[in-house]
This record gives C-alpha cells, structure tokens and sequence, in this order.
C-alpha cells in the first residue's frame, strides 16, 4: 500500500527529478535544494482548497471566542452572570424581553435571557468557551488512547491485539448517549457525597471521563488497521535490520505516517464530543447553573421558545454553523491527504 | 545519473577477512509458519515448511546467488540470515558467533556487518523521512559517528551510489524505483557491512535499470569487498553476478556450485528444468537453426509447502522419478561426475550438460496436445 501523498506526487512528477514538477525551496546553505515533505504537500493542497481555507477560518473564530472570551467581555461590557434584566427595570416585562426580537438593542446585541435577564451574547460566547475546553480535553484523551492502544495492538498483533481487540468490541457494544446519561449521574456518586455540592472541575472531569471512555476506540480501531499494514513494509525491517529498538521504530516510522488518519479523525471526533456535551447539557447532566453553557442554553430555550423565538436562534445558529464547517474542514483536510479520492 | 565508478568510493577498508574467510554459516536453517485454527482455543493443526534444513556457506568478499521459483523459501532464507524472522531449527554462525537466537541487545555488534538490500523500492524507505534521516538512520541507530559528521558520510555515500549528494534534503517520493533503490543501497552500506543479503534487489525494476543497479553492486563489492547473498529469480542476473549459486526448491537446496558448474553441468533434474524455461531472444530464423538447448516443460504448481511430498520434494513433477524417490530423502552430496564443491540433492542425475536431448520433455498435458496438434517448424519444413 503507497502512502495517499506519496502516489499523489508520482503522479503530477513521474520523473521524480523534473525541474518543473518541483517547486524547490532555496535553503539557507548555499541555496540547496530541499525536497518537499508529504506534510508540506498536503498543506499546498489545503490552501488551494476553498471550501478548506473558509471552513478552517470559521473554526479558528470560533475557538479565537472561546479563548479570548474573557477579554470580549472586557470590550463588551458584561459578563454572563449579571441579571441585568432583574437590575435594570424595564427590560423585562412579566419574565420576558420588552423590547421585540428577545430584547434585541445597541446595548444588547443578542438580546437578553427572559426570566433571569442575563446577556444572551456572553453567556453564548461563555458557553462556547466551556464546550470547546470540555471537548478538546476529550478529543485530546481519546486521541492519546486510541494512538497508545490502537499502535500497540497492531505493532504487537498477537496476544496483546487481540486483547486490546476484544476491549474495543466490548465497550463499542455500549450504547453512547443512553451510557452518558445513566453514568454521569453514577460517576459523580462516586467521588462526591450525595449532599455536598459538585465543585465545577469535578463535573467537567466526570464529563471528560465519561465521555472518553467510549470515545476513543474506532480512532484505535483505524490506528490498529494501519499499523498493521504499515508494519509489514520493508522500511520497518530495515530499520530492524540497522538494530533499532521497538520504542524508535514506533516513534521515529510508525507515528509520522499514522499522523493523516489522527488528523482527519480527529476533526471529525471534535464537533462529535461537542454535540454529545450539548445533548448531556440539554438531558441535565451537564453543567449546571450558573457556569455558561452551549448545551444547556438550549435546555432553557425549549422552555421559552412559544413566547420567544430568538432565545434559541442564536445558540442554534452558532451550534450548526460550527458543525457544519467543522465537518467541511474535516473533509478538506482528507481530501488533502488523500487527493486520488475524487470529490 | 553519474556514473558511480568514479574515484569517489574510498578506499577498500582493510581487508580483516582475507577472501575465501567463511563469514556466515548456516546449518540445517529450518523455519517453519505455524497455522492455528480452531475456537475459542486456537490450536497449532500445521505448518507451512518455508525453508527446511538448509545448510550454506558464504565466504568473505564472494557473491553467492540463491535462486527458484515464488514461494521457494528463498526471502525467507534471507530474512532468517538477517535475523528478521526467529529460526524454528538449525543454526546461524556469523564469524564463529552464534546468532541464532540472539536478541536485539546480544545482535547488535552483528548488525552493523549483516545489511540488507529489500525488493521493493517503494516500501522500503519511510515515505515521511527525507534521504539523510533514512541512509543516517543505521549509523544513529548504532552510535557511529564518522570523521566529518554522519550528514557529510551520508552526502558522501549518495556520491558513492550514483546519486547527487545534493539530494540530503529530498523525500523518497521525488525519485524514481532506481533511484529508491540507490538510497536502499546507500542505506545499507551506511555501516560499512561485511556481508549484504539483497533480497530480489532488482526484479522491482525495469529492465533497463536493472543493469544499472545490479553492475552499481558490482562495483560496490570489488571496491569494498563485501560478500553479498544474491537472492533473485532471475537466472540471468544470478550469472551475471555471482560466483557460486544455490537452487532452491519448496524449501531445501536441490543443487549448490560454482557458476560456471551450475549453469553449464547441472546435474539436478530441476536445474535443467529452470535453465531450459529462460526465455532467450533470438531471431526466428536463428532458433530453427541452432536451438542446441535442450527442452523440459515441467506440469503443475510447486506442491504445497504445508504438506510437502515425502522423499525427493521434486518427485511430484520430476520424469525421472521412481519408488526411491518417495521413499529416501537425497542428500546434498557431491556426485560422480561434478566437480569440486559442486553439490546435487538427487537419486538419479541428469548429465552435466545443457545440451538438446533427443526428445524434449513436456510434461505439461495441454502444452503436449498443443504440441501434437500444431505441427512445429521442423516438421512443416519436412512437409514442404
């Protein structure tokens, strides 16, 4: 099996040596020709791709807000706890925005919560921090995993596959969000007494905890696959040969070519974990009250939606726009791995 | 692409193994693949008896070339010589180490003198590494740092196999099969080895670079004086390259000797066989002439190596075969009528000469009828 970037080059350069096919790149020494890493190539072809270069822009908005929320709050004004509606009279009339459009105004860009009268737009912005720190704590664990235990399992084969196999099989039997749900509730028992409040950290970890346990496994099933099949290359035998230790082989041969499937998977698994935080949210067994929430927004909205639409608008909005171009990243960044695949 | 006989190969390395030294003996070398089936409990049910009690000697600075068909053992005799695959019997003495069942920290001081040249070009370099990580990757896998730096070594060994040094900062995918193939022989001389097994280095090539490759070895080894083990299907490349040969067949050696001995006075059955199926390009004209090469058509497939024929392994396909045959292995022995070292595994050899018979052997049913139907050239002169 050849490497998707590696038949994607043959195929524009046969030769192999053509001045033309190969754009050099002058190095520091004397201007020597540098080759161009797979890696490299596949970012040329990334940032040829549109679609790619937009969807990756949107992303990296998203998680810009997330991570400099504290300083659009600076810039804004307000900060999500503040019940301005309670505070300030006037906005809110029996529970509700009085102004039209949820209280929609210069000082309130997304409107204001009915009932509470918190800002909508930070406690958007506030929320999309936590669901992404949630989600890329997951996204990291699982990865991590699947990498450590998808690797072995095919390096080794044997014994230690087909342990680590029947594992993957047992626990993908379990039902995700039916799993999510009952567990969550039973994890936290564990650490915390019954009649003491949950600190915030510990739900966030029970979250990640939960959430990792069953997300990791068919990244380590993809993993275990391609090793598998990169092992029996000749480049690892000839490693072999020169003496080099299982621990350099895996490190310095195996990883760098298992990196396409981590990267593309992995854009894939994030927006996953994040609608899986938001249903928890919506189901209850989120985050609670008062720590900003993506997920639990929406719990709240279905509450108000009959009197007021534009409470669920906005985390809405937000929520598929960042699927969707997290999914159209996730596609570009394959297909510029792997640009045989015709679109 | 330079012509790598020029004076960049340094000079020879002070020969410690006088030529003719033995360098690596293997002795009743077994390697069997255990089958496991069965559930919930697998259970060993067979084998498949890859290489099978093979004994061979390759001296310092000489070339021996291992030739048969697919599936012969002959890679898996190549890969055992290396230590990629763990014997099941038999012994491996490298310079009267015993290295049969070293382990990678007892194999290490062997390494760096047992290199390895793989088939395939395209899979044998990491796709992810550019050409100085992969031909200085045996030399920081071993702690050697060579005068000047590895980085100047390896621009250094780039020199000595043809290619631009200029090429240190390149990847795989910018070179063509040959070129691949430079950089795996560069990788492997990268340890300054005393003995190379080059697992059908060329038969992943064209025609045209094959010449190249195999006379660049060539060079390699007068310059250097490293012993290669020639594995190839290729019986013209085995002549054209090495000095003593070794037929192998469904897991065993049939018949080792001298070039010229082996390709000139083969004595086993099968190495008639194998000499009289290479195809030679000749004018037509010329072949009704002087066809003096005689003619064996052999029927079948190599029979299995999970249950490998008892007696003589070639019986099944052989015309000479008889009752002996199944019962009594041949050894490997000289026979009357060979010259010294020359060594048949036969109960009944054929003369020592490749000459045409006076009938040809075609076992093969459907070539037999094809023949019958179709009268040949001589006969439709006859006619006319």
């Amino acid at each position: 099996m050849t490497s998707p970037s590696q038949t994607a080059v043959t195929q524009t350069d046969p030769s192999g040596l053509g001045p033309e096919g190969l754009r050099k790149v002058k190095d520091r020494k004397g201007g020597e020709l540098v080759g161009r890493s797979p890696g490299q190539l596949m970012w040329i072809r990334f940032k040829r791709d549109r679609t790619g270069v937009i969807s990756g822009c949107v992303v990296l908005a998203f998680f810009l807000i997330g991570l400099l929320a504290p300083l659009i709050s600076k810039l804004y004004g307000k900060d999500p706890y503040t019940r301005y509606g309670q505070i300030t009279p006037g906005l809110l009339v029996n529970g509700y925005p009085a102004q039209p459009n949820g209280g929609i105004s210069a000082e309130f860009w997304f409107g204001i919560e009915p009932t509470l009268g918190r800002d909508v737009f930070m406690q958007l912005v506030y929320g999309i921090r936590t669901t992404l720190y949630l989600s890329v704590a997951i996204t990291l664990v699982s990865v991590l995993t699947a990498i450590v235990l998808g690797v072995a399992a095919g390096y080794f084969g044997g014994r230690v596959d087909y342990f680590i196999g029947r594992v993957i099989d047992l626990l993908m039997a379990f039902p995700n969000q039916l799993f999510f749900v009952a567990f969550v509730p039973v994890v936290g028992a564990i650490f915390v007494a019954p009649e003491d409040a949950m600190a915030t950290w510990m739900r966030c970890l029970i979250l990640i905890l939960v959430l990792w346990f069953l997300g990791w496994m068919s990244l380590a099933r993809l993993l275990r696959g391609t090793t598998l099949s990169l092992r029996e290359r000749e480049f690892i035998d000839a490693a072999k040969v020169s003496g080099a230790s299982p621990a350099r082989i895996i490190r310095r041969e195996l990883l760098p070519n298992v990196m396409t499937p981590i990267l593309v998977q992995t854009t894939y698994m994030l927006p996953s974990f994040v609608t899986s935080i938001a249903g928890l949210s919506f189901l209850g067994v989120g985050l609670v009250e008062p720590t900003p929430d993506w997920g639990r927004m929406f719990a709240n909205a279905a509450d108000y939606y009959r009197n007021d639409i534009t409470y669920l608008f906005f985390p809405g909005i937000a929520m598929v726009l960042f699927i969707v171009v997290f999914n159209l990243l996730g596609d570009s960044v394959r297909d510029a791995f792997d640009p045989k695949r015709a679109r | 692409m330079s012509a790598p006989e020029d004076a960049l190969v340094p000079a020879p390395r002070p020969a410690a193994a006088g030529p003719g030294e033995v360098l690596l003996t293997a002795r009743g070398l077994t390697k069997h693949f255990p089958i496991m089936a069965g559930f919930p409990f697998k259970r060993r049910v067979g084998a498949v008896q890859a290489v099978d009690g093979i004994d061979l000697t390759v001296h310092s600075g000489e070339t021996f070339g291992l030739v048969g068909e697919s599936g012969c053992g002959k890679s898996t005799t190549g890969r055992l010589l290396t230590r990629l695959l763990e014997p099941t019997a038999g012994s491996i003495t490298y310079r009267d180490r015993d290295i049969t069942h070293a382990g990678r920290k007892e194999l290490a001081p062997v390494r760096s003198e047992i290199q390895m040249i793989f088939q395939d070009p395209y899979s044998s370099l990491n796709p992810r590494q550019t050409v100085g990580t992969i031909i200085g990757g045996p030399m920081e896998i071993n702690g050697i740092d060579p005068e000047g730096g590895r980085e100047h070594r390896v621009r250094e060994l780039l020199e000595i196999v043809g290619l631009n040094p200029e090429h240190y900062n390149r990847f795989p995918h910018e070179f063509s099969g040959g070129q691949r193939q430079r950089i795996g022989v560069a990788r492997a001389l990268a340890l300054e080895p005393k003995l190379i097994v080059a697992d059908e280095p060329v038969s992943a090539l064209d025609v045209s670079i094959q010449a190249q490759v195999v006379n660049l070895l060539q060079e390699l080894q007068r310059e250097l004086n490293i012993a290669f083990l020639f594995i190839a299907h290729d019986l013209a490349i085995v002549r054209h390259f090495s000095q003593r040969v070794a037929v192998m067949y469904l897991g065993k050696i049939v018949e080792v000797g001298d070039r010229d001995s082996i390709y000139q006075r083969p004595r086993h059955p099968y190495t008639h066989a194998l000499l009289s199926a290479v195809p030679e390009a000749r004018l037509l004209d010329a072949q009704e002439e002087a066809d003096d090469r005689e003619r064996i058509r052999l029927a079948g497939d190599v029979p299995s190596p999970i249950n490998p024929p008892s007696g003589c392994r070639f019986r099944t396909r052989c015309w000479k075969a008889r009752d002996k045959c199944a019962a009594e292995e041949p050894p490997l022995v000289q026979i009357t009528g060979s010259v010294g070292g020359h060594l048949t595994a036969c109960h009944f050899p054929e003369e020592p000469t490749t000459a045409a018979r006076d009938e040809d052997i075609v076992l093969d049913p459907a070539l037999a009828a094809i023949e019958d139907a179709v009268p040949g050239p001589a006969a439709a002169d006859e006619g006319s």
